[in-house]
């Protein structure tokens, strides 16, 4: 069977990535390198007010005083900051009236993407916003969502359109400076989504935006604002795709969410961004800050996240539980195969009496993945009765990965409770030859059982996304025995 | 013949632990293999299910097509069944789920269609039923918390919903207690028929009390060193494997060269 297991292994290697191929538009594309310039240039192709340039300037000085981070247990070679295009963006054949305007071989992307933005088309009822390269090339159900209130869309819109709100929101819970990669990302970020949903709105259909990279050499810096006002609810998803390259991309989003008093935000992403190829050639960095606040009391914040792309996965989504009994969550599943690299998990900073948060985390690793499980449970002083559990699962496939766990735990309140339960576990071979034996082939066997291993995550996923994921894990795994 | 083992010979590591084991068994018979730890039962039961830890040489003969060179599942599709002696927990697959999916793969194999879960459930519930098993266990991960007992029944329960023709029951009765027992004897007692033969693998008399055998086999460093009826399991019970070792070499010439009755 080790023979078997390991030709297998080298199946997976071999697995092709499904969306990387290259669609032809004609971009917008401004030089290399980063400035002051380019800064303001980026600032100026988008014709932004004042305060916005000067926000991006000074994110930018305070990023050329930082130095980028070495902490982490992931390797790759120098990042050329002055080689990146900061600016891409499809060129608009003219100003868009309707979606029946965006350009058809943009629609015919996303088509192939397997996500159809003509607004009849759509069955599902999910809003999307779709963004290519540096830019959101369409919004849909924008006017079915105005009707109960809620805002959903672009970043570029939102800055020109309901400022104040930007103003009021904007690096509040990720400042400008919070590390290295996003103050590069407040300085030159392109666009992004925008989310508000108004006092006491449940927003009635699923918020999702698409990322997808298509230029060639140029990095995706998006940035999402999401605010749930007192009582209101929302569920968004994000997934993302891009072309197969030689050369190392670099994704540095933001993302913010704020939900005030009885709130409650719901952040599910499916990542699937290029991994490289199977000698660890190309493929996507994803430097990624995340971070919800829980602002008010009984307000709740849930990231769940199915990983299975990029070359290296860099982020902790967290919580800041700053409202009385609010709670925090987050759900992870995240896999490395060939020589993909993740140092993922997440941080929730409990601050407010009686906060509660969960974390459960699902790695595997698969040929020469390396998978780090990274996470900080931190209670305040003031955080009297905080409850932490916390569970992170490890599955090893084959015997060139690795699985490692980093769990860091402070706790200056002595009321609080704190979890931390870890299993690392190998698909055996006797768990693959009962499967077998009970007449499942190997494939399925190791699909079944993974999947298994992931349950607890998938089923806080959305039904259509859970769905997604587990296709996407199959598809990712097969032929992966170990 | 339905299984038909010639000078079967397995090693792992260097280390030899069947050693020309031969045994010819029809369907519908129920043969007993009996004999003390480490003689290599239960790698009997693994090689003919297919585990390839091994080093195998040798000829077996299932429905007349040359068993070892099929793969486990094929095997499986076949109609070879084996009840582990530790049934393996896959944590977050639903017991009916994983069931289900054998049974369709099983289905696909042999040209059917898959069956409905509304049939299959059905099915299931009956077949629940032979073993006395709750329907809990439907839908709690397979095998995972399950007390001994409990995975036991549960082998029985897939080997019910499987319907092979060779069962191989390794060690079914071990770790159970005599209620334990008793149910999951009954269920395989409900399941012995005219095309279906079973080898019952065992260190106990006890079980045979249950499941009484056709044919008696003593497994002893790794081959049969003694065939006979179902007395043979209560000579076994009286004198011990040692003390029929001695019987034996007393009385080898009455030993009959091939292993059925």
């Amino acid at each position: 069977m080790t023979n078997l297991i390991s030709s297998e292994v080298r199946e997976l290697a071999a697995k092709d990535y499904q969306y990387g191929f290259v669609t032809d538009l004609e971009t917008d594309v401004i030089p290399r390198g980063l400035s002051e310039d380019i800064v303001r240039m980026i600032s100026a192709k988008k014709n932004e007010p004042d305060w916005m340039l000067e926000w991006r300037l000074k994110a930018y000085q305070g990023w050329l005083a930082m130095a980028e981070p070495k902490w982490q247990n992931v390797g790759y070679a120098p990042i050329d900051y002055q080689d990146i295009i900061y600016y891409a963006a499809p060129k608009p054949k003219k100003v868009l009236a309707s979606l029946d305007e965006v350009d058809p071989e943009v629609l015919a992307m996303f088509d192939k993407l397997g996500i159809s933005l003509a607004e009849q088309g759509r069955l599902s009822g999910v809003a999307v916003d779709a963004i290519v390269d540096s830019v959101s090339v369409a919004t849909t159900f924008k006017s079915k969502l105005a009707e109960v209130g809620v805002i959903f869309c672009s970043f570029s819109e939102a800055v020109q359109n309901h400022p104040d709100l930007v103003k009021r929101y904007l690096g509040t819970v990720v400042p400008r400076k919070d590390n290295f990669f996003a103050a590069l990302n407040s300085a030159v970020f392109t666009d992004g989504s925008f989310c508000y949903i108004p006092k006491g709105v449940r927003c009635p259909m699923e918020l999702s935006t698409y990322f997808r990279i298509n230029t060639a050499d140029t990095g995706q810096f998006e940035r999402t604002l999401i605010i749930a006002e007192e009582g209101a609810y929302v569920s968004y998803l994000e997934g993302c795709t891009a072309p197969m390259r030689d050369t190392n991309q670099l994704h540095a989003a933001v993302v913010e969410l704020v939900a005030l008093d009885n709130a409650q935000i719901k952040y599910s992403t499916v990542q699937n961004w290029y991994p490289g190829d199977a000698d660890g050639k190309g493929g996507i960095y994803n430097f990624v800050t995340k971070r919800g606040k829980c602002a008010g009391v009984n307000s709740k914040i849930s990231w769940t996240q199915v990983e299975t792309g990029s070359a290296i996965t860099w982020k902790y989504p967290g919580v800041i539980l700053q409202g009385d009994n609010s709670v925090g969550e987050f759900y992870s599943v995240a896999l490395t195969a060939n020589h993909q690299q993740a140092d993922t998990g997440t941080k929730m900073v409990h601050i407010g009496r009686n906060t509660r948060s969960t974390i459960v985390s699902k790695a595997i690793s698969a040929g020469h993945g390396q998978n780090t499980y990274r996470g900080l449970v931190k209670i305040r002083e003031s955080a009297s009765g905080a409850r932490n559990h916390t569970q992170c699962d490890s599955l090893l496939l084959g015997g060139d990965s690795g699985a490692h766990t980093f769990p860091y735990i402070e706790v200056k309140n002595p009321t609080a409770q704190v979890e931390h339960e870890a299993y690392t576990s190998k698909i055996g071979e006797d768990q693959l030859f009962y499967c077998r034996q009970r007449g499942i082939s190997a494939e399925d066997a190791v699909s079944m059982i993974v999947n298994g291993f992931c349950r607890e995550v998938f089923k806080e996923l959305p039904m259509e996304f859970a769905v997604e994921a587990q296709k996407l894990l199959s598809v990712s795994l097969e032929g992966s025995v170990g | 013949m339905m299984l038909k083992i010639e000078n079967l010979h397995a090693s792992i590591g260097g280390k030899e632990i069947l050693r020309g084991v031969n045994l010819e068994v029809r369907g519908g018979e129920v043969h007993a293999i009996m004999g003390p730890n480490g003689s290599g039962k239960s790698t009997l039961a693994q090689v003919l299910a297919g585990r390839d830890n091994y080093e195998v040489s040798g000829r077996v003969l299932y429905d007349g097509q040359d068993l070892l060179a099929l793969s486990p599942e094929d095997r499986a599709a076949t109609g070879v069944f084996l009840a582990f002696q530790y049934p393996v927990e896959i944590p977050g697959v639903g017991n009916l789920y994983f069931v289900r999916t054998a049974l369709n793969a099983v289905r696909r194999h042999n040209g059917l269609e898959p069956i409905d879960a509304i049939d299959f459930l059905a099915l299931a519930r009956e077949r629940m039923r032979l073993v006395e098993m709750d329907e809990s266990f439907m839908t709690r991960s397979v095998n995972e918390g399950f007390s001994g007992g409990e995975k036991k029944r549960n082998e029985i329960f897939q080997m019910a919903v499987l319907e092979p023709k060779l069962a191989i029951l390794d060690e079914t009765d071990s770790g159970l207690d005599i209620d334990a027992l008793r149910v999951v004897a009954q269920g395989v007692n409900a399941l012995r028929s005219e095309g279906r033969a079973m080898l019952v693998i065992t260190h106990y008399q006890r079980l045979l009390d249950y499941i009484v055998p056709d044919v008696v086999h003593v497994f002893a460093e790794g081959r049969i060193v003694r065939s006979g009826g179902k007395d043979l399991a209560l000579e076994l019970e009286q004198y011990g494997y040692t003390g029929l070792d001695q019987s034996r070499s007393l009385a080898s010439a009455g030993v009959p060269d091939r292993a059925t009755p």
